[in-house]
């Protein structure tokens, strides 16, 4: 292996955030009481930067640690969504934070770590690199959700998130050494090379496959991988459920690419049906089964899932449109679950966590505008245009056409259809009933005005889509 | 003077942006309504521009207006207006006036937010009429959803939200296969141009499909025979002005998409298919007529009578085939086809009409059963006169404009079959019988309570509407000509592309 400095470069993203995420952690040791306080602004700090140094770099692409680590556009966009959601994930939860006695330093630098991890995964050019930001970022998740040490539902909800998140990673290790077996490489691009050549042992092969699908599966919340994510998204504090729904998605949806694109592209034949399956069952059960849902967190849950399923629905095209369809849906998705979760921390106060569905009665009334936004978000998640979550349907059901899969694109349809039930079940709840609580709703200046940029920017990417579309459609092929 | 503007662009913008404002700035402000109004009445001025700059001899697109949107799909924002869009965009912004007018002093909670949600409304209406891009088309036919399901939620009767969901529910499935039909004719024709999808060669189980996928969209919307169940709801439980749009518009907009995508595009499937439409088409009209008849609440029995109306609509829509098939020159298919959109623009008006007038009695009485109404001519005669006179349009009285469009496509209905004539015909029993009989009982007779007793008539600003849209019924009677001959040229190019098979 042969390192060299020039090369090393390319990682400065990371390098940065690894040394910042340690001074954080000192300055939470030595600061004490004010700790909590310095390790937000240096977070917040660390994040900016390292976007700035992500935008700074766009366009230079390449490879270094001998191929262990890829930067290109793929990588930077990611990279630069992740930072900026995490950005806004942090200013949203602090508020939560503050009023539950869970203002802590430890909950920053376990989110720089798990940052780090997630940017790791995007680029990603090697197996081991993979499962290296996989676990980085999962531990820290898994410590943050048991963070609220005085909640039993926290406590359950971290038992079950570490336990099946382990199990995933185990399946994914596995599938990576069957491959490994086969093509006798861990590294992506010869897998990619091998797997080109032909005449492997093609049994072997989809029988690796099988378990690599399995852990993205699982690490996606994919149907019927999903049960620990209603669970972990209903029993963490709602700052947490925020941080893990929504920047680690698109590291998933990274890791994804990363493996069945990048790295088993030409064995898409086996692993497409897989994901057929992954992707229908994700589809229906998600929204079938969160119509039933009374507590908000558990709705999105099951929201979530389905969104999974127009993702992989995306990836499963095995198409380059499909590929780039499923980029902006993933993008799209962590924008939309950011305003979705963002407003319930909004409406949540001491004591109070406004879960239920039935604390939005009469939104409407208490604060118009804030209705608004989660009117449009909601909206939005549904699929109805002129929104953005219109388009990422709009573009993945497209790629499924293109290929032929009409069957499958009836089923995405309907189940759009049955989805939008539950989310006009919110706006009937704050538009069309009164509310129970009569006093007004007020919010910190910070967050009144990120709630409302978070729902007019699905607005106005719904007005003027073409960029991001554009954007998502150069990236590939990778 | 207008053809230097971007007309239709200010058409759509003008009432949408101008309704944000109304929502954001006004409320409680005592301006919110007169501005609604000033916008409403400069959008119709601006389509009388339409009406007057418009080329009747093509029928090629007019206003054009092309702009790239989404670039990457090349998705344009393209615009343009033929024979059929334009009386539907005029008659669009019209009602939108007649809506501002109707709620002036009836809403009285948040009435900002109700005009802004119909000034909304009549851009994206105009937007999904004037739209020559699949994806634009489509992008504004749901999004005219999100309005008016919050207009009947939140100012709507009793049982609201079981309506608005079952409404938006309703329609969001039959669109949902437009999307997939929009999607398969990108496929294969390379482009969202809608005049381009016009142009593709399609085997016959594709136009099948796609056939089927364009009547679940656009039978919902109309409503047709047996998916028509979610229109009684909503209206009933809408507040009238909701009521008055989804009467005037938002059935046209099925109509219209029938002329637009299903008979252009799958010619030989229309075809293969006419016995279906022909059938639901004259099952709506007999049956939901015979439906109408027993309908104990106003709303009611004029929500199934627009639905037998609008089984006029299709029923001249798809007749055209048969009288092809019956005489060479197929000079009654094009009176098929201009009096099903004469029989639109009628029943846009006179629909209109009727739920304002239930709506006048409603904000006195607050009740819609029939049973709590009677001899009303005694203290409203003014009133009872439009009533009247409204509900013998609606019959078909000759004269008005609910004749024209009957008798149209009954007598294309004789070239092509006899007993499609025949059943056809029976609205004009069916439909004087459950109108007449209404009228009756509610004007008519002695003063049957205390409440109508002291029931008080119109004031000024009804009587201006209703005598408004009865001026309009009337000249449309009596002279159709300039609603007939602007859509001259574009059905006549309709028969054309269809008469040709595509396979």
């Amino acid at each position: 292996m042969t390192f060299e400095v020039s090369n090393m470069a390319l990682a400065l993203p990371e390098m940065f955030m690894l040394a910042m995420a340690c001074i954080t952690l000192l300055a939470v040791s030595f600061l004490g009481k004010n700790g909590a306080k310095a390790a937000y602004s240096l977070s917040q700090l660390t994040l900016a930067i390292t976007a700035i140094i992500i935008y700074q770099s766009l366009g230079q692409t390449g490879t270094t640690f001998d191929g262990t680590y890829i930067k290109d556009g793929f990588s930077d966009v990611l990279k630069l969504v992740i930072c900026l959601i995490n950005m806004l994930v942090l200013l949203y939860s602090t508020s939560y934070l503050k009023a539950r006695d869970l203002f802590k330093g430890e909950y920053y630098v376990l989110a720089i770590f798990s940052t780090l991890g997630m940017m790791i995964m995007v680029s990603a050019g090697h197996f081991l690199t993979i499962y290296l930001g996989l676990e980085l970022m999962s531990l820290c998740m898994y410590a943050m959700v048991a963070m609220y040490r005085d909640s039993f539902v926290a406590t359950e909800a971290a038992m079950k998130y570490f336990i099946l998140g382990a199990l995933a990673s185990g399946m994914l290790l596995y599938g990576m050494s069957i491959i490994y077996g086969v093509t006798g490489n861990l590294s992506i691009s010869a897998v990619s090379a091998s797997i080109q050549a032909g005449s492997l042992d093609n049994t072997v092969l989809s029988f690796g496959i099988v378990f690599l699908v399995i852990g993205i599966g699982f690490k996606l919340g994919a149907v019927p991988f999903h049960m620990w994510l209603p669970d972990v998204y209903q029993g963490s504090p709602t700052a947490v459920t925020l941080f893990i729904a929504a920047a680690p998605k698109i590291a998933a949806f990274a890791m994804a690419i990363r493996l069945l694109v990048g790295g088993l592209g030409g064995a898409y034949e086996y692993w497409q049906d897989m994901l057929i399956m992954l992707s229908v069952l994700s589809m229906i059960i998600g929204n079938v089964v969160a119509i039933a849902q009374t507590n908000i967190k558990r709705m999105l849950a099951y929201s979530t899932i389905s969104h999974i399923g127009f993702i992989l629905l995306g990836v499963l095209s095995a198409t380059q449109e499909g590929y780039a369809a499923a980029m902006f849906y993933a993008l799209v998705y962590s924008l939309m679950t950011l305003g979705g979760f963002g407003m319930i921390i909004l409406m949540s106060r001491q004591g109070f966590e406004a879960d239920q569905l039935d604390d939005y009665k009469g939104l409407g009334r208490r604060n118009p505008w804030f209705a608004l936004m989660m009117l449009i978000l909601m909206f939005s998640m549904a699929g109805i245009p002129p929104l953005v979550g219109f388009y990422a349907k709009l573009m993945v059901i497209k790629s499924i056409v293109d290929i032929n899969m009409l069957s499958i694109a009836i089923v995405a349809v309907l189940v759009s259809v049955i989805g939008a039930f539950y989310y006009l079940r919110i706006i009937k709840l704050m538009y069309f009933d009164a509310p129970e609580q009569k006093q007004l709703l007020e919010a910190p200046s910070d967050m009144r005005v990120m709630i409302s940029i978070n729902g007019i920017a699905v607005l106005m990417l719904g007005l003027f889509p073409g960029s991001l579309l554009a954007l998502c459609a150069s990236i590939f092929p990778l | 003077m207008f053809t230097d503007l971007p007309l239709l662009s200010l058409l759509i913008w003008l009432p949408v942006l101008g309704g944000l404002f109304v929502l954001v700035y006004g409320d409680k402000n005592p301006w919110a309504k007169p501005l609604s109004l000033l916008i409403a009445v400069a959008s119709l001025v601006l389509s009388i521009g339409l009406y007057t700059g418009f080329d009747s001899s093509t029928h090629q697109m007019q206003f054009v207006e092309k702009m790239s949107w989404i670039t990457a799909f090349d998705i344009n924002y393209s615009l343009g207006v033929d024979g059929f869009s334009m009386p539907l965009i005029i008659l669009t912004t019209f009602s939108t006036v007649i809506v501002v007018l109707a709620g002036w002093d009836v809403i009285k909670d948040r009435s900002n937010q109700y005009m802004a949600a119909f000034l909304i409304m009549e851009g994206l209406m105009i937007a999904v009429f004037s739209a020559l891009d699949a994806i634009l088309f489509y992008v504004f036919f749901e999004a005219m959803l999100i309005p008016l399901f919050l207009v009947i939620g939140i100012w709507g009767g009793p049982n609201r939200v079981y309506a608005t969901i079952k409404f938006f529910l309703y329609t969001l499935f039959g669109s949902v296969f437009l999307l997939l039909a929009l999607l398969y004719l990108h496929h294969v024709a390379g482009s969202f141009e809608i005049l381009d999808f016009h142009n593709v060669s399609l085997s016959m189980p594709e136009q099948i499909y796609l056939f089927l996928a364009f009547l679940i969209a656009f039978a919902v919307k109309v409503p047709m025979w047996p998916v028509h169940t979610w229109l009684p709801d909503a209206h009933v439980e809408a507040p009238t002005g909701g009521s008055v749009i989804l009467a005037a518009i938002t059935l046209k907009i099925g109509g219209y998409g029938f002329l637009r995508f299903a008979l252009p595009i799958a010619p030989d499937a229309s075809m293969a298919l006419d016995w279906l439409m022909i059938g639901l088409s004259l099952t709506a009209v007999v049956y939901i007529g015979f439906v109408a008849l027993v309908q104990t609440d106003l709303k009611k029995l004029i929500a199934y009578s627009s639905i037998a109306h609008m089984g006029f609509v299709t029923l001249g829509m798809f007749i055209i085939f048969r009288i092809f098939a019956n005489s060479a020159t197929g000079n009654g298919a094009e009176l098929a086809i201009e009096g099903a959109m004469v029989q639109m623009i009628s029943h846009g008006f006179i629909a209109a009409a009727m739920f304002l007038c239930v709506g006048v009695l409603y904000d006195r009485m607050h009740t819609r059963e029939i049973s709590a109404y009677g001899g009303v001519i005694n203290t409203m005669p003014k009133f009872a006169g439009f009533a009247v006179f409204f509900a013998m349009a609606n019959a078909g009285l000759p004269g008005t404009s609910g004749f024209v469009g009957e008798f149209m496509v009954i007598l294309a209905a004789f070239q092509a079959d006899f007993w499609f004539a025949f059943l056809a015909a029976t609205t004009l029993i069916l439909g004087a019988a459950y109108t007449l009989w209404m009228v009756k009982r509610v004007i008519f007779g002695d003063v049957a309570n205390d409440n109508v007793a002291k029931l008080t008539d119109i004031n000024r600003r009804e009587f201006f509407i209703l005598a408004t849209l009865a001026l309009i019924v009337l000249v449309i009677g009596v002279w159709p000509a300039p609603v007939t001959e602007v859509m001259h040229a574009s059905v006549e190019h309709l028969l054309t592309q269809v008469s040709q098979s595509k396979l």
